[in-house]
């Protein structure tokens, strides 16, 4: 822990970041993050506090500078409101909450609001990721304060230019706002916000009226509604909406010549035989890439192959070495939780003990990592699927010697984003190439290049310890896991903040032992770096740590002879956290008839997590088919705090059983002869419809009229629960993804 | 080559590159973005067109093939103003999240059910076979049967062909071996 981070922690202390009546300033703040950490052992040493007391301060997953409410939303000619957002929409659904939330504030119907990305050149930069769940509960505040608060305007510059009535004694008094026209009490004159705003602009600078109170919910006609989203006609008619569709007059297509193998680093290219080849107008070598760019795709990936590259690599991993990496007890480790003690409390006989691991994930999006980047002397315009707009602009503008403001990251609809869109170096690659070229170049990667350089989940391992008291009841519990890199390392994540922490904050998602009612309990993260590129994926760490600790839970169940849930239920806390879980845990189970035995050749299989704040309990309900695993329901209860958009909340869960399913069922990348494999779809075996449950019934617990986060949490509870079943059924205790 | 086909309803004559892959003169020659790329090798179906009425894999059937053939695309099937009843089910059940595989699970689905207009849930397991990483197989499966009730509502009622089930290069078989794809 370095004086220069201890010295900077009283600065990192201010208020609350509240919206000021200015409104829309939110300062950066160096170092901010909407990471949600758990509080425990971490929060005991003091410069950690002040760490979590930082990241308290910053409105949970929103760092953006914009100090003019036009930089959020434009009011059209055809009297729509166009909302310019810093979030991107991945499938998430924000966009359509934005739009809720904006319509009720705004007072208009949900029909003439626009959710857009907003350019780094002319809308907001959020100068974090849209990512940890966290879009729609980071702009939950900012964003209705900031429609309220353009609302309010508006509606004073109607007053302001009011009529005059009485023969001219007096102003005539505003009636109504209904769907964005404002209208008068007695001349029968009204005025749309179009119009307000002309005659706001008209007069010169905006004077923004103080910011109303927020509605309450109660009082909102789309907040909290099941609204169909905004993106769906783009979306089933197939508009060109996302960054591998993007063009320009002119656009050349570039390729990368990327190794197959781990570590590689580029020594030497020939580059002969591509160049005189059809439709090849330049062959870029870099220091680090040799690239090329032709006329089409094709004649790219053709000219490509055509290089013979020479490449150095240290050694040639095997799956075997990572594994031998990635064990409790290498490394560096990081106590994360402690109560009591733990580590006396497991001494001695008697003590039940599990190892379980999970493989490298990949993320396999079906949209190819790319970027449109059209550079030209004074700047850069780069047209791209990124969930970190922001820093994606600085990294060009630095490569390219450009100030920031010089270029212009224009975000698309992604497809697909689940992590992989955080690091993009593909768009520094494109900007290089349209450079060269003098024109503008698309650049995506192929499957096999996705599936190789990707930014995986790592692997883990986890040792589970605990002992039973005689009376059956958990006395001491301890977690020990090792992951590679997942925030470390990270754009988004100043490595300054990393060195506090000491622990990879992406790593320990899930890992606390959230029954707080064991005595002694204990967490521990050990961190290794690894060969290959790690990082975030949706939910980190949680399905894996969660995977361990709730299968675990099922097995000292067993051993002291009590239901899974009642057992469970009998070592919660009492506490808000607690009680939030609980009520989860028996809406899954009373929504699914949760039995603890098989029946007729199906079995039942529990697990529960918090991540983030957000409980989620699950019950998968599956038989064997010549010795597979066949789903077929899942009954899934979350508590998300409070749900914008319930259909998409519910949309997020159905999606997140069939990623768990997936990814703890078949999904494993392996290292082969220095290389990553496999690299394709089927190889790569995922879950096709055929492997989705026929039924996914979901719950939802408005538990505390705030939203918090809902991409990731109902992933975690997947991988236990399908192990759990498994075992009920077969006896046969799984302790390794994938379980197929 | 010169190559004579159908493209939507139209008449096309197209001067390209025999090895081109369909996938690339529907995106890049034809800028009609509604096709989409995922893999190159057949093995997700996010490029999912129809020819002469079958489901294919568009980033691996050349161009060279083309002539004289009936090629639908996802801007063919429908318009937001007269949906395809397959595009009209996907809004009913809102189907999307990201969105980038959709129209190809929405193409084959119509294959599907031009042949087989009652398409039984083990129908769709074996040829609905394309993936999907936001995992909305579970609203698919309920508006690829809503789709059918569409389908069916809109057509005289004949009977079922037992046969039917099978669509011929809907379900491209799963790469068996890596190594077929390096």
């Amino acid at each position: 822990m370095s004086d220069a981070t201890a010295d900077r922690a009283p600065d990192a202390k201010p208020a609350k970041r509240k919206l000021s009546r200015r409104g829309f300033i939110l300062r950066s703040l160096a170092g901010g993050t909407g990471v949600m950490l758990g509080v425990g052992y971490l929060g005991r040493n003091s410069i950690r506090r002040e760490i979590y007391a930082l990241m308290d301060t910053v409105e949970p997953s929103y760092l953006g500078d914009a100090s003019d409410p036009t930089m959020w939303f434009e009011i059209t000619e055809d009297e729509r409101i166009r909302l310019f957002s810093p979030k991107v929409e991945m499938g998430q659904g924000s966009f359509t909450s934005f739009a809720q939330m904006a319509a009720d504030e705004l007072e208009v119907e949900l029909d003439r609001v626009e959710v857009v990305h907003a350019a780094t050149a002319t809308g907001v930069v959020d100068g974090m990721s849209t990512g940890g769940s966290l879009s729609v509960a980071g702009l939950w505040m900012p964003l209705r304060t900031l429609a309220a608060t353009l609302r309010a305007t508006l509606v004073a510059e109607a007053a302001r230019t009011a009529p005059l009535i009485n023969s001219g004694a007096a102003p005539d008094s505003i009636e109504a706002v209904v769907n964005g026209v404002v209208s008068y009490a007695q001349s029968g004159v009204s005025k749309t916000y179009g119009e307000l705003a002309a005659s706001l602009s008209a007069r010169g600078a905006w004077e923004l009226a103080e910011t109303p109170p927020l509605k309450p919910i109660s009082d909102c006609r789309f907040i909290g509604k099941p609204i169909p989203r905004v993106d769906l006609q783009a979306k089933v008619f197939g508009e060109p909406i996302f960054g591998m569709d993007a063009s320009a007059e002119g656009m050349l297509h570039g390729s990368i010549v990327r190794s197959e193998r781990i570590g590689a680093t580029l020594v030497s290219a020939d580059t002969s035989a591509a160049e005189g080849m059809p439709g090849v107008v330049k062959v870029v070598r870099e220091d680090d890439f040799v690239g090329v760019v032709a006329e089409t795709r094709m004649q790219a990936e053709a000219a490509k192959r055509a290089i013979t590259a020479e490449w150095r690599t240290e050694r040639d991993w095997e799956s075997a070495d990572i594994e031998a990496m990635i064990r409790v007890g290498e490394g560096t480790p990081m106590v994360i939780q402690r109560e009591g003690d733990a580590k006396g409390a497991l001494e001695g006989g008697d003590v039940v003990r599990a190892e379980f691991t999970s493989p490298i994930g990949a993320h396999a999006q079906l949209e190819p990592n790319g970027a449109l980047a059209h550079v030209e002397e004074r700047g850069a315009t780069v047209t791209m699927s990124t969930q970190v707009p922001g820093v994606t602009r600085d990294e060009v503008a630095e490569r390219l010697g450009l100030e920031p403001e010089a270029v212009n990251l224009v975000p698309t609809y992604l497809g697909g984003g689940f992590g992989r869109r955080l690091h993009t170096p593909n768009a520094i690659q494109a900007a290089i190439l349209s450079r060269a070229a003098g024109k503008p170049v698309k650049c995506f990667f192929t499957r096999k290049e996705e599936f190789q350089h990707d930014t995986f989940r790592p692997p883990t391992h986890h040792i589970m310890q605990a002992r039973l008291a005689s009376d059956g009841r958990i006395q001491a519990m301890k977690h020990e896991f090792s992951s590679g890199d997942v925030a470390y390392g990270s754009a988004i994540l100043p490595d300054a903040m990393n060195q506090v922490l000491g622990t990879d904050v992406g790593a320990f998602r899930g890992g606390f032992i959230q029954y707080g009612r064991i005595p002694h309990h204990e967490a521990v993260s050990w961190h290794v770096k690894l060969p290959f590129a790690t990082s975030w994926w949706r939910s980190l760490g949680l399905l894996a740590n969660t995977f361990a600790i709730e299968s675990f839970m099922d097995e000292l169940a067993e051993k002291a002879g009590q239901d899974p849930v009642a057992f469970r239920l009998a070592h919660l806390a009492d506490d808000p956290a607690g009680q939030r879980l609980k009520r989860v845990i028996e809406a899954a189970v009373d929504k699914a008839g949760y039995r603890d035995e098989a029946r007729a050749g199906r079995a039942m299989g529990f697990a529960c997590s918090t991540d983030g704040g957000t409980p989620a309990a699950a019950v998968v309900d599956l038989s064997m088919v010549d010795g597979q695993p066949k789903v077929h329901d899942v009954f899934l209860a979350m508590d998300p705090g409070f749900a914008v958009n319930p259909d998409q909340v519910r949309a997020q869960c159905e999606g997140a059983v069939c990623m768990g399913i997936s990814a703890s069922l078949y999904e494993r990348m392996e290292v082969r002869g220095g290389s990553l494999r496999p690299v394709i779809y089927g190889p790569y075996r995922m879950a096709l419809l055929r492997d989705a449950p026929r039924r996914v019934e979901v719950e939802l617990i408005d538990g505390t009229g705030e939203p918090g986060p809902v991409g990731e949490p109902p992933l975690g509870p997947l991988g236990a629960a399908l192990a759990n079943a498994i075992y009920r059924l077969t006896g046969e205790r799984r302790r390794s993804l994938p379980l197929v | 080559m010169r190559i004579n086909f159908t493209l939507n309803g139209e008449s096309r004559t197209l001067e390209t590159d025999g090895d081109q892959p369909l996938l690339w003169v529907l995106r890049d020659e034809l800028d009609l973005k509604g096709t989409k790329f995922g893999c190159g090798r057949a093995a997700c179906g996010a490029c999912t067109v129809h020819v002469d009425g079958d489901a294919v894999r568009s980033c691996s059937f050349p161009a060279r093939y083309l002539e004289g053939r009936v090629v639908t695309t996802l801007e063919g099937l429908g318009t937001p103003e007269a949906p395809h009843p397959v595009q009209q089910a996907w809004i009913e059940e809102i189907v999307p999240q990201c969105g980038y595989c959709q129209p190809g699970f929405i193409m084959a689905t119509a294959a599907l059910l031009a042949k087989n207009a009652s398409p039984t849930d083990d129908d769709i397991d074996r040829n609905i076979v394309n993936v999907c990483r936001c995992g909305t197989y579970v609203r698919m499966r309920k508006a690829i049967h809503r789709a059918a009730e569409l389908t069916r509502a809109a057509a005289p009622a004949e009977p079922a062909d037992a046969d039917a089930g099978a669509v011929p290069g809907a379900a491209y078989p799963a790469p068996a071996a890596e190594a077929a794809h390096e």
